[in-house]
């Protein structure tokens, strides 16, 4: 097993969560951003796409979903910064045997609202939510997604019927939000009980209704904490915006070298922001041009910019996934964000400069970030 | 009767940190057999078989040295004394 090493952080650093196909690694940095330890390998050989920091209740909690080929996968928690973890001995996330199916993978880790401090979220494939009301110690199948008459017509996308993309509306304390590839957005307005499609606008390329109700393959939906009524919308082809919380999407797609792609983040205080990276569709998946770049809107998507100052643009051909880019809640906002290719850049900038942290990761599938 | 279970690297502190678990009834097949190795070390149940009950895709199952995929499945007969060996297939270890 490959030797392990660990990192300290200290109140007011910037902590990354990197999940790869080949284990997690924590890193850290001081405010400033510059200089960045890492830790790991924890988990050596098992894919985690799903990593979360709980800061709720005093709580210092990493959550990753570690998936291994050979035995499966399941939760567990470290309260040190990744030097001991919680090995349940039962599964944790688990379909009730009436349902027929099994975990194949665990997608996302979401912490509920800071009301309700023991609540979590989970996630998962085939395309399922999963909540726990008392820490994590037990989860319970949300039935009303499941057992929703549109959920038997969703199809796999590229990475599987996933649930990947939870987001919890930061007024309503029921209403709640899902993206499933490929089955499209979904918000519930009675905490789960009840669920409705709410992709009005947003095109599937792949069906012969292009602007169907449900089936879309989204990719990445980020949601405004000042404003929640804007949200942006990454889809297999096509790049959205929404100002009435996902009832309707407008295409932005505005000077982007390509519309497909599949991570995406929003400022934590400006609304107007946001950050994608641009993939050649649809079987390459790569930067176009051979240019690793990040694109950012400050008008609400009327204009993106290409940010490439300290990224390779020269035979730079990668792909950064659906949860590999991640924003702090830092000013000026830190952006982060790894790729296939085992690279992890950042920018203490807003991503107007950039730095290469590591290079020589595993493909890296998922990037998170908080403030200790 | 008993059957001798011999645990994996991987799963021996679930189990106890033994390497062999040795237990006793009077299994017919292999999923008997297993259901008693639960009972005695629940924690290694899900990292062997999935909540449809079926063992997960790399995993290899050999009873007295023969695959169970060749020998009935779940239902592949054990006898007293037979030695099963839970082992992780050579198509393991994450893609990418």
């Amino acid at each position: 097993m490959p030797v392990t090493c660990h990192v300290s952080p200290r109140n007011g650093d910037v902590v990354l969560l990197v999940g790869t196909m080949k284990g997690a690694f924590v890193a850290r940095a001081t405010a400033r951003r510059r200089d960045w330890e890492v830790g790991g390998p924890y988990f050596p050989g098992s894919a985690v796409y799903a990593m979360a920091y709980d800061n709720r209740a005093g709580r210092r909690r990493i959550w990753a979903g570690p998936n291994s080929m050979h035995w499966g996968a399941l939760l567990r928690t470290s309260d040190d910064f990744g030097r001991t973890w919680t090995n349940p001995e039962e599964a944790n996330v688990k379909f009730p045997e009436s349902t027929g199916a099994a975990l194949k993978q665990i997608w996302q880790i979401s912490p509920g609202r800071d009301a309700e401090p023991d609540t979590l979220y989970c996630g998962v494939e085939p395309a399922a939510l999963f909540v726990s009301r008392d820490e994590g110690v037990s989860w319970a199948l949300v039935d009303g997604l499941w057992t929703h008459p549109q959920r038997p017509k969703w199809q796999p996308g590229g990475g599987g019927l996933c649930l990947h993309t939870i987001l919890l509306d930061p007024e309503r304390a029921d209403r709640m939000r899902i993206a499933v590839s490929s089955g499209g957005m979904y918000v519930t307005d009675d905490g789960g009980a009840t669920w409705r499609p709410s992709n009005k606008g947003v095109r599937a390329e792949f069906l012969p209704d292009k602007y169907p109700e449900f089936g879309q393959c989204v990719h990445k939906v980020a949601q405004a904490k000042r404003r929640p009524d804007r949200m942006f919308l990454q889809n297999h082809w096509g790049l959205y915006r929404s100002d009435d919380r996902g009832e309707s999407w407008t295409d932005v797609a505005n000077g982007v070298p390509s519309d497909f792609g599949f991570a995406m983040a929003i400022h934590p205080e400006d609304p107007d922001c946001a950050w994608i990276v641009p993939l050649e569709s649809d079987e390459f998946r790569c930067t176009p041009e051979g240019k690793l770049r990040v694109y950012r809107t400050r008008d609400a998507g009327a204009d993106w910019e290409p940010l490439s100052n300290g990224l390779p643009q020269d035979g730079a051909y990668e792909t950064v996934l659906r949860d590999a880019l991640a924003v702090d809640a830092l000013d000026p906002a830190g952006v982060y964000f790894g790729t296939r290719s085992g690279k992890l850049f950042t920018s203490a900038d807003a991503g107007d400069t950039w730095s290469a942290a590591f290079d020589g990761l595993p493909p890296v599938i998922s990037v998170k970030t908080a403030i200790v | 009767m008993a059957v001798v279970f011999l645990i994996p690297g991987a799963l021996r502190e679930l189990a106890g940190n033994r390497g062999e678990v040795r237990v006793a009834g009077a299994p017919g097949t292999i999923g008997e057999a297993l259901s008693l190795l639960w009972a005695e070390c629940p924690a290694v149940r899900d990292r062997v078989i999935t909540e449809r009950g079926d063992v997960r895709p790399h995993i290899n199952i050999f009873v007295d040295g023969e695959n169970i995929h060749d020998a009935g499945g779940l239902g592949a007969p054990v006898g007293d004394g037979s030695e099963v060996l839970l082992l992780p297939a050579i198509s393991g270890g994450a893609s990418g």
